[in-house]
């Protein structure tokens, strides 16, 4: 059953166009974040004087030109790609672990609990969280990690209200009867089979949270709020560009087109991957 | 109706509380007081400027006052801004910020829905592509990456359009902000629209309306797109956050005087009043927009006005 399960929605996954060449631009510009600074001669933080925001050309290895220091943007986009990745992976699975946790508590314990549970992320829910992450990044400071750490407890309630829909309804199997009647305790019954059970719907969700989750950590860092100098994120790179625009609009260029590719392929992907849960998820 | 409106009423000033009074919290109990600076201050003047901002006070009694002062629509002095209360520059910026956002919202709606409703009346075909191609763009492209861009073309190109800048009453300075924050809400209501209309079109009443022999015009107009835009007033709240949000880079990017960059620049600054007061604002606003979707729930679809 559960080999028909996967096996049927991968099926569906590929044969889909748009998410099979999503999925192959996103392997390639993982793979180009990777490897990409060392297949250039230049270091990221180099500053090359015979080439200040000298446009893109194969002649002087600046394969993507350079920024006003002399700095290499091939290097600088790629570098700043990885940053945004990390965050949008470290983000996520934050989101994600928060989301599930919560959702499958409210919903597998229910009653009182699950209506209070419920009632504060209805109240989060109404909050601008975006706002308060700003207000946070005042309080507390420009922190990478509390960077982190605000991204992804932005994300988490639509997922926890997703999770403990599902949660609500695995309560009335008859498994989790057998595991209450072989004495398992709530958080036992909780991590070993409410968890696995919703895990389709959260793939689906954890894929489309990490590109919302890098365009937020962008956002950020292009208002000067997150990543800060000399480290570089596609956001920080796309302000700097965005400054230096009409005398040298490959500065721009290259991070924003990166960011911009990025996003739209984990967007598309995500969609197909959860048109292809969908028609075998309704069970 | 009014029971309904009541009722949801009563559901956001406990909300609005309690944002006002996390808020606070947070920024009393954040590390380093507003007046470190790069050189620390002699203690005398600390004192001084504590008292002169009431932060010598006990908490609660801090908390009582920004209370009551909020109440009456003051936000307090700005730190940063010296002279300036955080009311004064709310009110100097409100306008712009307003103006940029409620144009945003119409056209994002408005060209949302058509655009929608076309996709959806030719599924599958060249038109629905294109549009939906366009509007998985539209969604993931940030509005910091569209508006560079539409200078460079726009302004720096072809000489059309004023690339940054403004000036009281000048349209022209606020055309490609526009743009760059309609879209992203745009895509989103075209997309949501077309889905919902598809599966609209397919329920009985439309059957029995077709087979009434109306034309296919008067079916969606007038039987198809009420049912169909109950997700669209579901989106109208994260419509204007998007929008909110999208406006502190957009401000930023082209220097228009609206509140989005003075929560920027307070944010950047630490001046704590200032971003307090945003925040605020934005969740009233935020909070009013939940209302209003409310009603045009129980408008849109009767059966909410009885529920519970």
């Amino acid at each position: 059953m559960t080999d028909t399960f996967w096996g049927a929605a991968r099926r569906r996954l590929l044969a889909n166009p748009g998410a099979r060449l999503s999925l192959g631009i996103i392997v390639a510009l993982v793979a180009l974040a990777v490897i990409g600074p060392w297949l250039n001669p230049n270091g990221a933080e180099t500053l090359d004087w015979s080439h200040v925001a000298t446009d893109p050309s194969m002649a002087h290895a600046h394969w993507f030109g350079t920024d006003r220091l002399g700095r290499d943007l091939f290097v600088r986009t790629l570098r700043g790609a990885r940053v945004s990745m990390i965050v949008g992976l470290v983000a996520s699975a934050v989101s994600v672990s928060l989301g599930l946790i919560y959702g499958a508590v409210a919903g597998y314990v229910g009653g009182r609990t699950d209506d209070v549970m419920m009632r504060i992320i209805e109240i989060l829910g109404g909050l601008p969280l975006i706002f308060f992450v700003i207000f946070l990044t005042v309080v507390f400071g420009r922190n990478e990690y509390l960077l982190f750490v605000s991204i992804g407890a932005v994300g988490w309630l639509t997922l926890a209200r997703i999770v403990r829909g599902q949660a609500l309804s695995i309560r009335r199997q008859e498994y989790i009867e057998a595991a209450i009647a072989s004495g398992a305790g709530t958080a036992r019954i909780i991590y070993k089979h409410v968890l696995p059970n919703v895990i389709g719907p959260v793939i689906v969700y954890a894929t489309l949270a990490v590109p919302q989750i890098i365009l937020l950590e962008s956002f950020l860092s292009f208002l000067g709020l997150g990543i800060r100098e000399p480290r570089a994120s596609l956001g920080t790179l796309i302000a700097a560009g965005a400054g230096e625009m009409e005398a040298a609009p490959w500065i721009l260029i290259a991070p924003g087109v990166f960011l911009t590719l990025l996003l739209m392929c984990l967007n598309i992907f995500g969609d197909g991957l959860r048109d292809a849960f969908d028609a075998g998820g309704r069970r | 109706m009014l029971r309904y409106f009541l009722k949801r009423l009563g559901g956001a000033i406990p909300t609005l509380f309690i944002i006002v009074t996390l808020s606070f919290l947070l920024v009393r109990i954040a590390p380093g007081g507003p007046f470190d600076e790069e050189k620390s201050l002699p203690p005398e003047i600390l004192a001084n400027l504590e008292r002169a901002y009431g932060l010598d006070q006990p908490l609660w009694v801090q908390y009582a006052s920004y209370l009551r002062s909020l109440l009456h629509g003051d936000f307090g002095p700005s730190f940063r801004y010296k002279d300036f209360t955080v009311t004064e520059l709310i009110r100097q910026g409100l306008p712009v910020t307003a103006e940029i956002g409620a144009a945003a919202l119409v056209l994002a709606l408005g060209f949302g829905i058509l655009i929608g409703v076309i996709a959806a009346l030719r599924q599958h075909r060249a038109a629905d592509r294109a549009a939906m191609t366009l509007a998985v763009a539209g969604i993931a492209v940030p509005s910091f990456v569209v508006l560079p861009l539409l200078g460079l073309v726009f302004g720096i190109y072809v000489h059309w359009l004023p690339v940054a800048g403004w000036e009281p009453g000048s349209i022209r300075h606020l055309i490609l902000p526009v743009i760059a924050l309609t879209l992203p809400p745009l895509a989103y209501v075209a997309r949501l629209t077309r889905g919902s209309l598809i599966e609209v079109l397919q329920r009985p009443f439309i059957r029995t309306a077709f087979s009434k022999g109306l034309p296919l015009r008067t079916v969606v107009v007038r039987h198809a797109l009420r049912p169909a835009l109950l997700p669209v007033a579901g989106y109208l709240a994260p419509a204007v956050a998007s929008i909110m949000t999208g406006s502190l880079v957009v401000e930023s990017i082209a220097g228009l005087p609206g509140i989005g960059r003075y929560l920027v620049q307070g944010a950047l600054n630490r001046d704590y009043t200032l971003v307090l007061g945003m925040v605020i604002l934005y969740s009233v606003v935020l909070i009013g927009m939940g209302l209003v979707v409310d009603l045009l729930y129980a408008w849109l679809d009767p059966r909410v006005r009885f529920e519970r």
